[in-house]
């Protein structure tokens, strides 16, 4: 029977307690170190940064 | 012209002496006594420890610092402190012991009008045989990177597993906590997923097992009982998301544990269902617990006060609320605001050296009686806001009378950006950012999760690392005292 290997499913299959949890599939793999999301995410993540460190001093 | 004597030269400490030292200006005099000659920014010292970074990398001296700032500096450990003076006289002073070369087991006292003891922790690595060398220290069978030392020490160690690796030896990774009753399961973590980056990137990650070994009751609790965050239109736990990452690099985990003994290659642990077991290793990072430095206090007759002044593990009361009570009716309000010492109010303890009033995660013993439970982080962020607001009280105490008003930090009222690498690079790194508000959760406030989801918040990828790598420059030019430094926050 043919196998069907998708990367992102392997290891699933190497402990019940990675099949009970999620694992990234590769668009949101990819989207972790594609440089121009990253940079717009990079903007994002230090302006809520900036208002919590604000909220605690 | 008042004295004011800082205990410790790290984040809290460095944080009090400076603004101190900038607020009171040369009428007044800012002493620090700081066993280390040294200043380290601790978080990047994971990088040091696969070999990304030297020592040298994370760490300045620190004696030209003080001087630019005017502040007294003593390289040497406090031994004990006399807050009621001694027989001839009413002044308080503490005893210190030097660690420097030239003057190294000379003893002298230093009168001060206010203390801030911001020792930071004792490395316990002795609480658990075999982590600890039984004099104090690591031990030989696994490795640290507590310190910018322990972690060169770790970067030779983790070099020959690879060397090993590549001439066809497989080797097990065991990182984690050394203890049940540890903190800074986020250093562990940061270091398990830098040397899975860097094992990929010499290209043996297949010929490495890997394994996490915690007391956390499930993943992703970093001792603040875990935090929920907004994701995709859910709220969901840091659980979710700790245990996705490890299943994607393939690391297996073993929690709720408590790490009982350690020999060469291996480690014995008990389990909170009570069960023991053993775990092999080729090459272990195990973080010790922390304990208070063992200060002692007398009083003017020359007895021992330590109980009075400081909490049974050897960190300093402060104002907060000991009362011992059970997790369902522990409050956000038990925690402290200014921590200003209870019996000696020219006294108050920043960063790690405060005895917090319990832990944060929920507390878990096996059916033996073990305690297996994170203790509470008070380290980065909530070490730097607490000994700013520390420096602050005591110089409006000095300049304004002692009536005058106490800043206050609380941990259940500030919150805390951190930021956990998952791998070094700056076009391949990744780290987590997460930030949390409030750090100990309030549950009257927020009755679902104990903080506010609108500013708890978390991912991974490259942007992380980005924030991660800047702030190990933003922040040692900080304490550097560079121009513009006051202008960082902390």
């Amino acid at each position: 029977m043919d196998q069907k290997l998708v990367e992102e499913e392997i290891n699933f299959q190497k402990s019940d307690k990675f099949n009970l949890t999620m694992i990234p599939g590769k668009f949101a793999r990819a989207m972790r170190t594609c440089v121009i999301w990253q940079f717009i995410r990079f903007i994002v993540i230090n302006i809520k940064m900036i208002i919590v460190v604000g909220k605690s001093h | 012209m008042a004295r004011l004597v800082v205990l410790g030269g790290g984040v809290a400490g460095h944080t009090t002496a400076t603004f101190a030292a900038k607020w009171l200006g040369s009428q007044h005099e800012v002493v620090v006594v700081t066993p280390n000659s040294k200043w380290n920014w601790i978080p990047s010292n994971i990088w040091v420890g696969v070999g990304e970074m030297t020592k040298e990398d994370v760490t300045f001296d620190l004696a030209p610092v003080y001087a630019k700032a005017g502040i007294t500096y003593h390289q040497a450990k406090a031994v004990s402190i006399n807050p009621e003076g001694k027989d001839d006289s009413d002044k308080p002073f503490v005893t210190i012991e030097y660690t420097s070369a030239d003057k190294a087991g000379q003893t002298e006292t230093i009168e001060y009008d206010y203390l801030v003891n911001a020792t930071g922790p004792k490395l316990n690595f002795d609480a658990t045989p075999g982590l600890g060398d039984g004099n104090g220290q690591m031990g030989e069978h696994t490795v640290s990177v507590c310190t910018a030392d322990h972690a060169v020490h770790a970067s030779h160690k983790f070099k020959e597993a690879i060397e090993k690796m590549k001439k066809g030896e497989r080797q097990k990774f065991l990182i984690g906590t050394g203890h049940g009753m540890c903190t800074c399961q986020g250093a562990a973590f940061e270091y398990i997923f830098n040397i899975e980056h860097e094992l990929n990137k010499a290209g043996v990650r297949d010929m490495a097992d890997m394994k996490w070994i915690s007391n956390e009751s499930f993943l992703g609790d970093f001792g603040m009982g875990g935090l929920h965050m907004k994701v995709g239109g859910y709220v969901v736990s840091s659980k979710l998301f700790a245990e996705s990452l490890f299943a994607e690099r393939g690391v297996d985990w073993l929690i709720g544990a408590h790490t009982s003994k350690v020999e060469e290659g291996k480690v014995h642990y008990e389990l909170l269902d009570g069960s023991t077991g053993e775990e092999e290793f080729d090459f272990a990072m195990l973080i010790p617990p922390f304990a208070g430095v063992g200060l002692k206090a007398y009083n003017k007759a020359g007895e021992d006060i330590t109980d009075t002044v400081f909490a049974p593990n050897g960190f300093m009361k402060v104002d907060a609320d000991y009362t011992p009570k059970p997790y369902e009716e522990w409050k956000a309000s038990d925690w402290p605001r200014t921590y200003q010492n209870p019996t000696y109010k020219n006294m108050f303890a920043a960063g790690i050296a405060f005895a917090p009033p319990h832990i944060i995660s929920k507390p878990m013993k096996s059916p033996n009686g073990t305690p297996i439970n994170p203790t509470p982080p008070r380290t980065g962020m909530p070490s730097g806001i607490i000994g700013k607001a520390v420096a602050h009280s005591v110089c409006d105490l000095i300049t304004k009378g002692e009536n005058a008003h106490l800043h206050e930090a609380s941990m259940a009222e500030m919150g805390a950006a951190c930021v956990a690498s998952a791998g070094k690079g700056i076009f391949d790194g990744q780290a987590a950012a997460m930030t949390v508000y409030p750090v100990v959760p309030d549950f009257d406030k927020y009755p679902g999760t104990g903080r506010d989801t609108d500013y708890t918040f978390g991912e991974i990828g490259l942007a992380g690392h980005w924030i991660k790598h800047i702030l190990h420059y933003l922040f040692i030019y900080k304490a550097k005292l560079n121009p513009g430094w006051t202008l960082i926050p902390e």
